[in-house]
């Protein structure tokens, strides 16, 4: 099997055991520590806990602790995994790899998913809430019906649809035999022409040093005399907030979606939420000192592409005046 | 906001930079030159005394020389990768302090007190060592590159990163320091392993994301080494202190930072990291696992996009690196029509298993653009393919292991430019 590697002597050194142990450093290892530590589970299911999970519970897991992130349907949030869809896409221009559509074993999901995720708060899970988001996972790949639920017991019947789309490193054979020997030197092609350039696209980043990449332009918001706002306004800016929930969250435990919290977003600077990825166009206008007021805010929301080109916000914009006017008061109405 | 802006703002710093230097290697200076005429400041008054940085930095005007990130290319910075100045560096050594990171939980702080390795699964004694343990096993220094798999995995499709940090900056090449992992595995006894021919060892971090991997025996029991200290002095935090697997030659996912276990297992545990990462899928959907060892591979890093040529026509040096993780790089030639002729670049040193070669081509530029490319081969007879001959085999969704030759087309102004080519 290990074919690509070198005969070496490395395993003939080791044929002398009376080597094996000589030095009598370290110490045992206590059998709770193994059991702390040695988590790791098999294609064959080897090192799985005793548990279970379904469907419906691994839903309520994923939402509550993955779908920041991954996305209520595991449709993946930004940048983040995509965990479900992509059947049949591999040999696609743009293959779209998930764990329904490339990943060859379910003990790599769970192995996962028990020792690394949450992100941030990996080791967190309880074994049957791992078994119910793998579950979870499976069903948002179609792969299972919403009665199912995984266990240590059925978890050896389950075959994933790629496990046969792997081969072992190849490259000796259909490699190594074409791209050995002495090369051309001379005369090796007759032309040579551009045929594409890293310049036609714009993806190189912008090359300071250390301590210019820190700079940021951040103009001080204006201090506003703050009024009372009509609570009718706030509750019609609430149902035209509708519209945006899906991406964006505000008030008390917030978090960022596919869009910024914007708790406090009028009067801001542009583009200073914690740990939320701007577009380029966002953060150029910034850069160039852009503040959330409420000449910005409605000229954005009514029409977000005109107003700043290259904005990640698919949003297409609000038409009505009454609608900006409402959402408006309703955001300001976090300010506090 | 335009795309040339690297290059062009390089292009301008290089100028300013060397604009004394030009004059002064002119055949004859107009007017005296005021930095020898005048005493200067540092002629005259006196410097920093000598405890002023007790562990120094690069000085102010080397702030450029530093890594960096390609946003766009994940979620965000803690799972992330940002890429070694290689266009600005010299010689094969790569200082810990711009090497580049890799981290899919973000780098970690964990103290030597607090430091534990464990060797359990199918050994004669589950072991637990401290730091201090392992600074008690006889040591080795080597010098190896750590090169990881996804290094120029965004040009697969076409030329696209404007810069050899940002197309070849995924590797690093230190001096380590370490123990055998053979020693230690030996420490622990392998008769209850039996034959070895078809045992692995499973490795993994002490971070949240433990990144393990699956490493046949007959590796591990070759030369991987469990390293402390990098270029004579501790791994950086970012490089996994205070103890990393260093596994020479192979990709980079494999040298777990943070070493906490190695277990002794009958087959691989087919990890996140060996399955649905770092496997290249080829044309027709299917996918190489395993694919461990890097392929001999070389780029010119000066001239390139980020140091173009600002001293016009005259003597030139082209320069870059090059290496192979299935041992020695035995010759570099270089291009300067795209592939149309070649000539042997002179090694600056004999090229050594599995480490940095750095080439160079001492030569007369006639001021005209030139489409620079490199070429190398390794001690097996391998030779460099270019971009087309692997896109034959493997189509444009490999990711990894792209190891193709790449092609900096300078113009006559001396700027540079990343392109593919017929």
């Amino acid at each position: 099997m290990l074919k690509f590697l070198k005969v070496t002597t490395a395993l003939a050194l080791l044929a002398t055991p009376a080597l094996a142990g000589n030095f009598g450093l370290g110490r045992a290892a206590l059998p709770e520590e193994i059991a702390a530590w040695d988590l790791d589970v098999s294609p064959d299911g080897t090192g799985l806990p005793a548990g279970s999970g379904d469907v419906l519970t691994g839903e309520e897991v994923f939402a509550d602790k993955c779908a920041v992130c991954h996305g209520d349907f595991a449709e993946g949030v930004d940048n983040w995994p995509k965990l479900a869809g992509g059947w049949d896409t591999l040999a696609d221009d743009d293959p779209l790899k998930t764990v329904g559509s490339y990943w060859p074993y379910l003990s790599t999901t769970w192995d996962y998913v028990n020792r690394s995720m949450p992100f941030g708060d990996a080791q967190s899970l309880e074994p049957d809430e791992v078994y119910a988001i793998v579950a979870y996972i499976l069903y948002s790949n179609d792969l299972v019906d919403e009665d199912f639920v995984l266990s240590d017991e059925t978890f050896g019947d389950f075959e994933m649809p790629n496990a046969d789309g792997f081969i072992v490193d190849d490259r000796m054979e259909t490699e190594f035999t074409q791209w050995v020997g002495e090369p051309c030197m001379q005369d090796c092609k007759d032309e040579v022409k551009v045929t594409m350039r890293a310049m036609v696209l714009d993806v190189t980043p912008e090359e300071e040093g250390a301590a210019e990449v820190t700079e940021a332009a951040v103009k001080e918001p204006a201090a506003e005399e703050v009024t009372a706002i009509d609570p009718a306004l706030i509750e019609a800016g609430e149902k035209v907030f509708k519209k945006c929930k899906s991406c964006h969250q505000l008030g008390e435990g917030a978090k960022n979606r596919a869009g910024p919290i914007l708790t406090g977003i009028v009067g801001s600077p542009a583009g200073q939420v914690d740990g939320f990825k701007y577009s380029k166009a966002l953060t150029a206008m910034a850069e160039d000192g852009l503040v959330w007021d409420e000449a910005a805010l409605t000229a954005f929301l009514a029409k977000p592409k005109a107003f700043m080109k290259g904005t990640k916000m698919s949003f297409a914009g609000l038409r009505k005046e009454e609608d900006l006017i409402a959402i408006t008061a309703y955001l300001q109405s976090f300010n506090e | 906001m335009s795309k040339n802006i690297p290059s062009r703002r390089a292009f301008l710093k290089g100028a300013a930079a060397t604009g004394a230097g030009l004059a002064a290697s002119s055949a004859a200076a107009a007017t005296p030159d005021p930095l020898i005429t005048e005493v200067q400041p540092w002629a005259s008054g006196l410097g920093d005394g000598v405890d002023a940085t007790p562990y120094g930095l690069p000085i102010e005007f080397e702030d450029d020389v530093i890594r960096r990130n390609v946003e766009w290319l994940t979620a965000d910075t803690i799972s992330s990768i940002n890429f070694t100045p290689i266009h600005a560096l010299d010689g094969t050594i790569t200082p810990q302090g711009c090497a580049f990171e890799r981290h899919h939980s973000g780098a970690i702080e964990l103290s030597k007190p607090d430091y534990r390795l464990m060797i359990n699964g199918l050994v004669d004694r589950p072991l637990v060592f401290s730091y201090a343990d392992l600074e008690r096993f006889p040591r080795e220094n080597h010098v190896y590159f750590c090169e990881c798999a996804a290094n120029t995995g965004m040009e697969w499709a076409g030329a696209q990163l404007n810069g050899a940090q940002f197309t070849h900056g995924m590797i690093h090449n230190m001096e380590y320091t370490g123990v055998p992992l053979r020693t230690i595995l030996q420490e622990a006894g392998l008769d209850a392993a039996g034959d070895l021919k078809d045992k692995w060892v499973y490795v993994e971090g002490a971070d949240a994301s433990s990144n393990g991997r699956s490493i046949p025996m007959e590796k591990a029991l070759d030369d991987v080494l469990v390293a402390f200290k990098a270029n004579g002095e501790a791994l950086r935090k970012e490089h996994g202190y205070p103890v990393r697997l260093v596994v020479p030659g192979w990709e980079g996912n494999m040298w777990v930072k943070w070493l906490r276990r190695v277990e002794v297992m009958d087959g691989p545990v087919e990890s996140r990291e060996e399955t649905s990462k770092y496997t290249d899928t080829l044309e027709d959907g299917t996918s190489r696992k395993w694919t461990w060892a890097m392929d001999a591979k070389s780029v010119v890093t000066s001239p390139s996009p980020q140091a173009p040529i600002t001293h016009g026509k005259g003597p030139l040096v082209i320069t870059g690196l090059a290496w192979s993780g299935r041992g020695a790089i035995t010759r570099v030639d270089v291009s300067r029509d795209g592939g149309k002729s070649w000539e042997t670049a002179r090694l600056a040193k004999p090229g050594e298993k599995m480490a940095l070669t750095r080439f160079y081509l001492d030569t007369e530029w006639d001021g005209e653009e030139m489409f620079l490319q490199s070429r190398a081969m390794d001690e097996t007879g391998y030779v460099q393919p270019t971009k087309t001959q692997l896109r034959e085999v493997r189509g444009l969704n490999s990711i990894y292991h792209n190891n193709c030759i790449q092609t900096w087309w300078v113009r006559a102004n001396g700027e540079a430019e990343n392109v593919e080519v017929s």
